[in-house]
């Protein structure tokens, strides 16, 4: 059957002609149907209308699968995979947390059933993920203001919230940052949700354009949704500083937008779950009413479970209620109730002591690799690099992703020439980056920071 | 303060889970819950299979195994193995390149996913269900776009299919319609057509060019026999032309947590199915993503090693065999206490459920005085009867009947 890759392949629209030797229907050898039952006489219909579905298109390929398949497929041996963004231990290879494996493994002796959860998912679970969020005894949760779901980790999560919005404010917007992760827009798009962008990334500082974000919030209209990245901004790497979290909150404040964070790495960044959780905090503290999403992919490493979980920061505990059921009743007709795996992972690890101290180093431990490599790519490509160019951001973004500010055509000659994989818009992911192969990736860099214009560039026709 | 969620109002109560809720809060101590869709034994507890407990050792003692996304259509082998399951392994649509599957989460899942294809890629927007059906059908597919009608299903006269109904309103249907097709014992009636009507049924289908969407949540749970439960679809899929097929391992495997089920599109060609499969993924990645590995990691173990897939399919008999026994016990039990009426359909009917015939006045009786909990349409799930349990049920029965007629 044909594979997951999503090829340009054949996009043939014409009707075909269904060859009809190739059914070979019926006969009482090749059907067991029919040797099961008895019976005088079967009419088989055979199908010889073209397909209702001749006339599909195949869609665009999805970058970032495509660069995973485009390494598997080079055969060169100083190849690195910076495209996908799930962490690799210094030896590159996936990580499965030994506190996750233990949770497992209790679980297995305790024998727990399979029975459905609840539509809103795993109590113990809302309560641990709301909790890990806000803090344990924080008012909104005192004062059971906050509505929590399980979802299908950060995307469904974030699918949820967006199917509440198209449902209760008709007509609002969402402002996304420029650029954000890819499934974002699709997401909204899915939701018949509409979207604009406020400015995000300045590619001359490799940093943020802190005074576009503010005009282009200010300019949302009033009661906008806001997408905020809690921490680790993804594609970019770059946060804003906590003075500038002030001023975000600030601003949308003032117009009554509301604040919708995209929590996907909290404790993952700096390697601190408080830490990470100050931007969601802050807007806590000021009362606003606000959307968080959450996934435990990253920072627990359960990328295949699915979970996650969103929540809605309510002004009182009878609109969380009420905000509650209509998120279950979104929940219903998509999928019925939530996956009870990854919900007990998280709840058994969160609710015993030793294992939660156990996270938290491990999480710091891939946390601390990750600014290792940083630093270790940073002291590579400033004593490679002779041109006095300002490597520096390297060391100012954090999380799992990097922003290196090359091209489509730079970051096309890191590929084609030096084998490193990443995706066009100058992202590499770090966690796919080992200390040993920092030097090479500086090497690469530079190259095609200085010379990939020079490389790819037409020559004039004469 | 003014809250921006003033407009949300609170959403109205399911009905299934109102009665849950009741029976939970009633005091009784010989309260019976008949209404929730999940097997219990004979001593009323859940049920985890052992056969999945073994699979779910074997997958922690990997230790090679990680937990890395999926593909965007789940885990590879987990597809290959649901599809031959359904269609059988030597299925000609398999052999030709024509299927594509999609793990999908359990039955709502794989309906929810294939609506909002057919939303967007069929031309005809309306899609019929029986009258009645699963109470979350019209939802999920009203949700994703498209049209809800029904065709008539049950009698309740006869307390059996109401098939001439049934042949004229398909027989009506436009060209190009979707229609749901419950692959076995029909929920929430317990009512199924008989092998000859679902020839018919076929015929009628696909001379009108009806595409079928076949919601298989009980295969192997019905008759106790897998290739039994699963004739119907594979009787379509044997002319050739297209469908789609819902799967759940939520019943069959005991697995309703996990969440594991998948999407399978009968395509006319390879070259329609590269295409389907490529925007059936389109669907998914802003839904979702990718799904959850355990489920599909649990089946797949047990379909591709032979031992276990023996040893399920003699647990699944089991469940079967033992529901199979309760509408026995409950139907004999009836006619010993001369309970008025025709009981038979309880013995007829096949599956986890069955429509008692039980009226709304009579099944709140049966609540607020004997304790006993079933919907509101009067259908009970035998899966949560014993046989300690099945006297309590047909003294209330043989008491409500003969109080309100």
């Amino acid at each position: 059957m044909a594979s997951l890759m999503l090829s340009l392949g054949s996009t043939s629209l014409l009707p075909r002609e269904i060859n009809k030797d190739k059914l070979k229907l019926g006969t009482s050898a090749s059907n067991p149907f029919l040797k099961a039952k008895s019976f005088s006489r079967v009419t088989m219909t055979v199908a010889v209308k073209p397909s209702r579905f001749e006339g599909i298109t195949m869609a665009p390929p999805d970058p970032i699968l495509g660069v995973s398949e485009a390494f598997k497929a080079d055969t060169n041996g100083m190849k690195l995979n910076l495209g996908v963004g799930a962490y690799r231990t210094e030896e590159l290879q996936p990580y499965v947390l030994n506190v996750v494996k233990k949770a497992e493994n209790l679980m297995l002796e305790r024998g727990d059933n399979k029975e459905y959860l609840p539509i809103e998912g795993l109590a113990a679970f809302n309560k641990a993920t709301a909790e890990l969020l806000f803090g344990a005894g924080h008012p909104v949760i005192k004062e059971q203001r906050v509505a929590t779901i399980q979802g299908l980790s950060g995307t469904g999560s974030l699918r949820l919230a967006a199917a509440l919005i198209e449902r209760y404010f008709p007509g609002a917007k969402v402002v996304i940052s420029s650029p954000t992760w890819g499934n974002h827009k699709n997401i909204f798009n899915d939701a018949k949700v509409p979207w604009s962008e406020y400015r995000y990334y300045d590619p001359k500082t490799i940093g943020l354009d802190f005074e576009g974000m503010i005009a282009d919030i200010k300019e949302a209209p009033e009661g906008s949704f806001i997408l905020l990245h809690g921490c680790a901004h993804n594609p970019t790497g770059i946060d804003p500083t906590p003075e500038q979290w002030v001023k975000i909150a600030d601003v949308i404040q003032e117009k009554n937008h509301i604040p919708f964070f995209d929590v996907a790495y909290q404790g993952f960044a700096s390697g601190s779950l408080d830490e990470d959780a100050a931007s969601v905090r802050l807007f806590a503290e000021r009362g606003m009413e606000f959307f968080v999403a959450q996934s435990y992919s990253k920072n627990l490493g359960l990328y295949a479970e699915r979970i996650g979980a969103i929540n809605v920061v309510c002004s009182s505990a009878d609109a969380a209620t009420r905000v509650k059921s209509q998120l279950k009743r979104i929940a219903r007709p998509m999928y019925s109730n939530p996956p009870v795996h990854g919900a007990r992972i998280v709840a058994n690890v969160v609710g015993d002591v030793t294992m939660f101290s156990e996270w938290k180093a491990e999480m710091e431990m891939m946390a601390g690799r990750i600014k290792t490599v940083r630093q270790e790519l940073y002291d590579s490509l400033v004593s490679k690099d002779k041109s006095g160019k300002d490597w520096s951001f390297i060391l100012k973004q954090i999380g799992m992703f990097s922003f290196t500010g090359l091209n489509k055509a730079q970051s096309d000659n890191m590929t084609d020439k030096w084998h490193v994989y990443m995706t066009k818009d100058g992202r590499i992911s770090l966690a796919g980056l080992s200390l040993a192969k920092c030097e090479y990736l500086a090497d690469a860099i530079i190259d095609s920071y200085h010379n990939a214009l020079l490389y790819w560039e037409t020559p004039i026709e004469l | 303060m003014n809250s921006i969620l003033s407009s949300v109002l609170p959403a109205p109560e399911d009905p299934v889970l109102s009665v849950i809720f009741a029976c939970r809060d009633d005091p009784s101590p010989v309260k019976l819950n008949l209404s929730a869709g999940t097997y219990r034994t004979e001593e009323g507890k859940p049920l985890v299979l052992d056969v999945v407990r073994r699979a779910e050792q074997q997958l922690a003692n990997d230790l090679s195994r990680d937990k890395e996304y999926l593909p965007l259509n789940g885990l590879p082998e987990f597809n290959k193995l649901s599809t031959k399951l359904i269609l059988g392994d030597d299925s000609p649509a398999l052999k030709e390149n024509r299927v594509v599957t999609t793990q999908c989460l359990s039955g709502t899942g794989s309906l929810r996913v294939g609506a909002e294809f057919l939303a967007t890629h069929n031309k005809e927007s309306v899609i019929f269900v029986p009258n009645p059906t699963w109470g979350n059908h019209p939802r999920i597919f009203t949700l994703a776009g498209l049209s809800v009608q029904y065709f008539r299903y049950y009698d309740p006269k006869s307390r059996g299919l109401d098939f001439k109904g049934m042949l004229e309103d398909l027989g009506a249907a436009p060209p190009g319609a979707i229609v749901v097709l419950q692959a076995c014992a029909h929920n929430p009636t317990g009512v199924d057509p008989t092998f000859e009507q679902w020839e018919k049924i076929r015929r009628l289908v696909r001379s009108k060019s009806l595409l079928p969407f076949f919601d298989s949540a009980y295969q192997g749970f019905a008759s106790g026999s897998l290739d039994a439960d699963a004739q119907a679809v594979r009787m379509f899929v044997a002319d050739g032309g297209e469908c789609l097929i819902a799967q759940s391992y939520a019943k069959n495997m005991g697995l309703y947590g996990e969440r594991i089920g998948s999407l399978t599109i009968v395509c006319t060609s390879e070259d329609v199915a590269k295409k389907v499969e490529n925007q059936v993924l389109l669907v998914v990645r802003p839904m979702y993503l990718t799904p959850p590995i355990h489920g599909a990691s649990i089946v797949a173990t047990i379909l591709k090693n032979s031992d276990m897939y023996n040893d399920w399919t003699i647990e699944l008999k089991g469940m079967a065999d033992r529901i199979i026994s309760m509408r026995q016990q409950l139907y004999a039990a009836l006619e010993a206490r001369g309970t008025p009426g025709d009981w038979s359909h309880i013995i007829k009917h096949i599956g986890m459920f069955t429509f008692t015939g039980l009226s709304e006045e009579q099944v709140r009786l049966m609540a607020k005085e004997y304790h006993i909990y079933m919907t509101y349409d009067g259908r009970i799930s035998m899966a949560s009867l014993s046989s300690k349990t099945v006297p309590q049920l047909a003294d209330a029965i043989h008491a409500v009947v003969t109080r309100i007629a």
